[in-house]
């Protein structure tokens, strides 16, 4: 812990003159001197191999730590939270800065934050990178942060009971005061400020016991709010540097080509366009607006080299059904399935056909970049800081210390914003030109040139034991490898882990498992899409779950709590959705209720469905949704309940409608038009209950994605008859599914 | 030189005739507020009141509202009922489509100052939200109209 030079009252996001301050090269003098000098605060807390600890003015003279979590308070009582995640809606801005403040017994209407420049500092403790994903912000950041806030504390406390000449256990902290006691006396963290120089930082703060909280727990309002609904919220796209070109691009339609030919001349002459610029998979076209930029583009008449025009949805269908049929990487082996089969009483084999997704956040990809001959800058709506700065260092070819990266609000991430293609494209044409340039994509550049939610095969056999319980389970996913372009490192044995999540970790009682990935490289680019593996193999595992519990003669929902019995959390989230939903009680004709369970990102999630299908036109109508979560130790209970809201629409979107159509090499889905979302007329009425069960936080941003299309699909099994395999349950498909059953 | 009034200022812009009204807001007003989305009209995050009903500026051309009164999301005073129950509810995640949707709100209560669900429903389905906030923006909407919380 240390105190930051003096003056330093307001957080610059660039962190220039920060910057040097915090630096972890600072020497043992200089650190001694912001200590000595200090009129503001700040904390660090470190992680070690051995776990989280405060780090101490002798690790700032060595040099080596890294700290990944900061605060500052100001002499006019703002405190400060540095938030090193992505805001893109799931509520760091406000779940994180309530992590600290509620340890630091700050004031809660003090409480400002600000988006963490990239720096080491700021990696995450756990995955040693500055990224936000995988539903880990408050699972990696919940104790490191409260650690922030308490030794800051706890340093409050030291420095006021030094000056009163008392004991520190004779003080208290509470609402952004430190009072004594017995005494009639208090001074404010802000006043602290000028007399915490000298104190030492606690080896060890004392967190709070649950009951303690005071803001973790509550349904605290987001600090985004106010300025999201006012306009005043900067996102990516908003971002407005002095002197900037806007680019467009012309990205070929074909998957994989690249420019041929263009004419630039034709660019050149539209009034505005003042460069045309050669990129590797397109050509940018800068000029003073994004339409004369896009005039440009028009102008171009661009042709291409590469692809393959065969490509298509059914030739990629072919080939995955032919990979179905290869033996695969073993990715789970418990006991022997074969035996199972073969005693088995009864018999289930079922193949289930998932398509690629796009992202279709409703912020079109985009980024800002500037170089100079000694300096570099990004602002970037981005989910990867690190991997922005690491191309910005190589692009620009500048330091470490000459390159800053500026985090704005992301219109939606989902995934597809850890992905840095179109920072890529920025920063080569600041390069070129010199001068700042925002490259903005539009809606069909977005759709077309997508990290797709991988297509997915699957085939599984299950068998049912005389009790009619599961005595086996064979599973083959047939799936493309995210994990093998995005971190090969991860890849064990030649397993992707994303593709067999949620199978060969089952959360199922079954005794004999067998596990197969069998995985399949095509030209379409795949990536990280809200849920990740989760968003297909819970369709195929609660399908199968459905199917076998029909076979057994049992309800959906004992079938699943005869399978988890030894875990009595996934057991209470079962029990709770069903009851809330009233399963079992009668509906009107022609409606039906399906049931969907699934644990991801260390969360439980249920959920009861309630559908009604439209016989003549094979519209699907989810009018209820009733979620049951356990995701631990709840920070905020509405943006847990606004997350699972929010991703019932996603997952349900998904389940209803969508599906990136391939045709002669290119992707043909370019706009709503072709590609539509969930709208408001299609949005279910759903409730979320939180359930009280495992201790440890889990993640909130994509759990609540997982179990809908299966939830959905089973509904509509109970209203109809009829069992879907393949998403999307689009009007056309299930007229079709009514028509011959 | 085109003359607009947009939040009750005038301006002169220099716009070609067939300009689209949302990046004349954006690009030479400097109004961000209003969102580029789709450039089709298809997903509403580009909407602004136009005589007091809903348009997308993303299709508009700037010609077309010459001599009308243009408001945003900056001009929807702090104060609106929409603006105050937006908040209330906690309806924004990631934010970006909430101008578009709040603005059309507007419309939609400028016409249906109490609006039935189905009402709600015709209006607001133009406007996407790939978050899922749908049931908070109804929910918001019917407290903006003084119909209580309950969608």
């Amino acid at each position: 812990m240390r105190y930051l030079s003096a003056g330093q009252d307001r957080y610059q996001p660039c962190c220039r003159k920060g910057e040097e301050a915090m630096s972890p090269k600072m020497s043992r003098r200089e650190f001694l001197q912001h200590t000595l000098t200090g009129t503001g605060i700040a904390v660090a807390v470190t992680m070690t191999p051995l776990g989280f600890r405060v780090f101490s003015a002798a690790d700032a003279a060595a040099g080596d730590f890294n700290p990944s979590v900061w605060l500052t308070i100001a002499p006019n009582e703002t405190v400060t939270v540095l938030v090193a995640k992505s805001e893109m809606g799931q509520g760091v801005s406000t779940s994180l800065p309530m992590l600290v403040a509620d340890e630091l017994e700050a004031n809660w209407e003090s409480i400002k934050f600000v988006f963490a420049p990239a720096d080491d500092k700021f990696r995450d403790p756990v995955w040693g990178t500055q990224a936000t994903g995988g539903s880990t912000s408050i699972r990696h950041l919940y104790e490191p942060l409260r650690l922030a806030g308490a030794a800051a504390r706890e340093m409050l406390i030291a420095a006021a009971a030094r000056e009163w000449k008392v004991a520190a256990d004779e003080c208290v902290a509470a609402n952004g005061l430190v009072r004594h006691k017995r005494k009639l006396k208090s001074l404010s963290f802000g006043q602290l400020t000028s007399l915490v120089a000298g104190i030492e930082p606690p080896a060890k703060p004392k967190l709070k016991s649950p009951q303690e909280f005071r803001l973790i727990g509550k349904a605290i309002p987001r600090l985004d709010v106010p300025e999201k609904v006012s306009g005043a919220a900067i996102f990516g796209l908003d971002v407005k540097v002095p002197g900037m070109l806007i680019a467009a691009v012309a990205h070929s339609p074909l998957i994989g080509a690249s420019p041929a030919s263009f004419n630039k001349g034709a660019a050149l002459k539209i009034k505005g366009v003042r460069h045309v610029i050669s990129l590797q998979k397109g050509v940018a076209v800068c000029a003073d607006s994004f339409p004369a930029a896009r005039k440009g583009v028009d102008s171009l008449k661009a042709t291409w080299e590469g692809g393959d025009r065969t490509l298509d949805n059914a030739s990629l269908y072919a080939r995955f059904a032919k990979a179905l049929n290869e033996p695969g990487i073993k990715a789970k082996e418990i006991g022997n399935t074969a035996t199972a089969m073969s005693s088995a009483a009864k018999k289930l084999e079922a193949t289930f056909s998932l398509p690629y997704l796009a992202h279709a956040t409703m912020e079109p990809m985009n980024c800002t970049a500037h170089i100079t001959a000694s300096r570099c800058e990004v602002w970037a709506p981005t989910q990867n800081q690190t991997g922005v700065k690491a191309l910005a260092e190589k692009i620009s070819g500048l330091p470490a210390d000459k390159v800053f990266v500026n985090t704005t609000y992301l219109g939606g991430g989902f995934g597809r914003r850890f992905e840095t293609d179109v920072v890529e494209e920025a920063l080569h044409l600041a390069k070129v030109t010199g001068k700042p340039v925002k490259v903005i994509w539009t809606r069909e550049d977005d759709f077309r040139n997508d990290f797709y939610r991988p297509m997915n095969l699957s085939r599984v056999a299950a068998s049912l034991d005389a009790q009619g319980k599961i005595s086996g389970w064979e599973h083959k996913v047939v799936c493309p490898s995210i994990f093998a372009r995005v971190f090969p490192d991860t890849m064990k044995f030649g397993v992707d882990q994303a593709a067999v999540e949620g199978v060969a970790n089952l959360d199922y009682e079954v005794p004999n498992l067998d596990v197969n990935y069998v995985r399949i490289d095509t030209p379409v680019p795949v990536g990280f899409w809200r849920s990740v593996g989760s968003s297909h193999n819970a369709f195929v595992v609660e399908t199968m779950m459905d199917e076998l519990a029909r076979l057994a003669g049992s309800d959906p929902v004992e079938f699943r709590l005869a399978h988890l019995g030894g875990n009595p959390n996934a057991y209470a989230v079962v029990k709770t959705a069903s009851m809330k939903a009233g399963w079992g009680k009668p509906l009107a004709a022609g409606k039906g209720r399906g049931f969907a369970f699934h644990r991801s990102f260390d969360t439980n999630v249920a959920m009861v469905a309630e559908v009604e299908v439209d016989r003549k036109s094979g519209v699907i109508k989810v009018s209820r949704v009733v979620c049951a979560v356990d995701c631990g130790q709840v920070v905020n209970p509405d943006i847990v309940k606004s997350q699972i809201e929010g991703a019932v629409c996603f997952g349900l979107s998904a389940a209803l409608n969508e599906r990136v159509e391939i045709a002669k090499g290119g992707v043909v889905s370019g706009n709503f038009s072709n590609y539509d979302l969930l709208r408001m007329n299609e949005a279910p009425k759903i409730e979320v209950h939180l359930v009280k069960g495992q201790e440890k936080p889990g993640g909130i941003g994509e759990p609540g994605v997982p179990p809908i299309a299966p939830a959905v699909a089973n509904a509509v099994f109970a209203a109809t008859g009829v069992r879907f395999r393949e998403l999307p349950l689009a009007p056309k498909t299930v007229l079709k599914a009514l028509k011959k059953s | 030189m085109i003359s607009l009034t947009v939040n009750g200022k005038k301006y002169q812009v220099d716009a070609a005739p067939d300009s689209k009204l949302l990046w004349v807001l954006r690009e030479q007003l400097g109004l961000t507020g209003t969102k580029f989305g789709c450039g089709e009209g298809m997903c509403g995050a580009c909407t602004v009141l136009v005589d007091g009903k809903a348009r997308r500026s993303c299709v508009t051309p700037v010609s077309a509202v010459k001599g009308k009164k243009v408001v945003t999301i900056e001009g929807l005073p702090e104060s609106h009922p929409l603006k105050l129950a937006w908040i209330a509810e906690q309806v924004p995640q990631c934010g970006y489509c909430q101008p578009g949707q709040i603005m059309q709100a507007a419309a939609l209560l400028n016409e249906h100052p109490k609006p039935t669900e189905s009402e709600i429903d015709s209006a607001m389905s133009g406007c996407l939200c790939r978050c899922g906030t749908y049931q908070r923006v109804k929910i918001a909407i019917n407290r903006a109209a003084g119909k209580g919380k309950k969608p």
